[in-house]
């Protein structure tokens, strides 16, 4: 008589396939599929309660200053803008290309793989707004100075390296950030008109 | 020879399905990868401003949010429809986000504490009373890395 071999039995795993979807279902629900995204901004350190109110002294040239007010319009510089011109404006102000006299000063700087520049080091954008302003409308103004300021970048690491500035290695981002410093101000708040 | 001839007619094939959990066990996988916990019940509705200019959030370990809005629709009743603040799992004030933030960073490695960043979630109606009110608070706090949460605007 031949042997018959032995068989394991099979398991039932019909079921196994239910449970998957359940698990799966559970994990569909429970999680969120949302990847954050977002402007980031470095705060000023807190001012020292024992600070003394100086106040330093910023040529005129090197401000530019942005503010809000409570229906949403920007009044950058000394006239009402639209938030589409806001972008050339600003970089017109960082960059300075002629040597404007009423546009920052230009300081010369030694910058690693671009040798001496002459970098508006001074300028400082002072961006104001009322508590009445609308979120959406500050993030509209400070999403054109991010995009001013990467364009601004963007050329010339295109010019220098050929590349985009988010491509550089580390080295190369220092120096392009050396050459458009990043110079937001954001006032101290103060209520306008608003007794709290 | 009516070995080959059945009685009834032709079978239809059964499909075989013993792969399917697999398939499903590895689609369980994917979306255990790209999905984050739900770690709060939202208590506020927002309705994120866009921008264009975004940069992604690294390390969500590292991340704690504030949540900035009107109350859901069932709330509403109880807490009215101003706009509220929210941490974790609860409304609060301004003046609690200054506690709020340091007991997150208590809870932090120390190595990691310098890269604590805070997000805004806010609506994009709010006014920027409020904005400033927390933006100061985390000046006092010390959590000066902060990042405005956006949604991409396609234009």
């Amino acid at each position: 008589m031949a042997k018959k071999k032995r068989k394991v039995p099979a398991m039932n795993a019909t079921s196994s396939a239910d449970i998957a979807f359940m698990l799966l279902i559970f994990f569909l629900i429970t999680t969120s599929m949302d990847t954050d995204k977002g402007l980031a901004r470095r705060l000023p350190p807190p001012v020292p309660k024992d600070q003394k109110n100086e106040d330093i002294d910023i040529k005129k040239r090197n401000l530019l200053p942005i503010l809000i007010n409570s229906s949403n319009q920007i009044l950058c510089g000394d006239q009402f803008i639209d938030i589409k011109q806001l972008k050339e404006k600003v970089k017109e102000f960082v960059e300075n290309a002629y040597n404007d006299e009423h546009k920052p000063e230009k300081v010369e700087v030694d910058v690693p793989f671009f040798g001496k520049q002459m970098v508006t080091k001074n300028h400082i954008i002072s961006l104001m707004n009322d508590r009445g302003t609308e979120y959406q409308a500050y993030i509209n103004v400070q999403n054109e100075l991010a995009k001013a300021y990467n364009e601004l970048r963007d050329d010339i690491s295109k010019k220098k390296f050929g590349k985009a500035f988010a491509d550089l290695d580390e080295e190369q981002q220092k120096a392009v950030q050396m050459i458009y410093p990043q110079k937001i101000s954001e006032a101290e708040p103060k209520n306008y008109g608003d007794k709290k | 020879m009516g070995k080959f001839s059945k009685a009834g007619g032709r079978e239809m094939p059964e499909l075989n399905t013993s792969s399917l959990p697999d398939l499903v066990f590895a689609f369980l996988f994917f979306i255990m990868m790209v999905t984050t916990m739900r770690e709060v019940t939202l208590k506020v509705v927002f309705k994120a401003p866009q921008a264009t200019e975004l940069q992604k959030l690294e390390k969500k370990s590292l991340v704690t949010f504030i949540y900035v809005g009107q109350p859901t629709p069932d709330l509403r009743a109880k807490m009215g429809s101003e706009t509220r603040i929210q941490l974790n799992d609860a409304f609060a004030e301004t003046s609690e986000i200054q506690d709020y933030i340091a007991q997150e960073k208590s809870s932090m490695k120390e190595e990691d504490q310098p890269f604590m960043t805070v997000s805004i979630k806010a609506d994009k109606s709010t006014k920027m009373g409020v904005i400033t009110d927390i933006k100061q608070a985390l000046r006092e706090a010390y959590a000066l890395k902060i990042s405005y949460s956006a949604a991409q605007r396609v234009d």
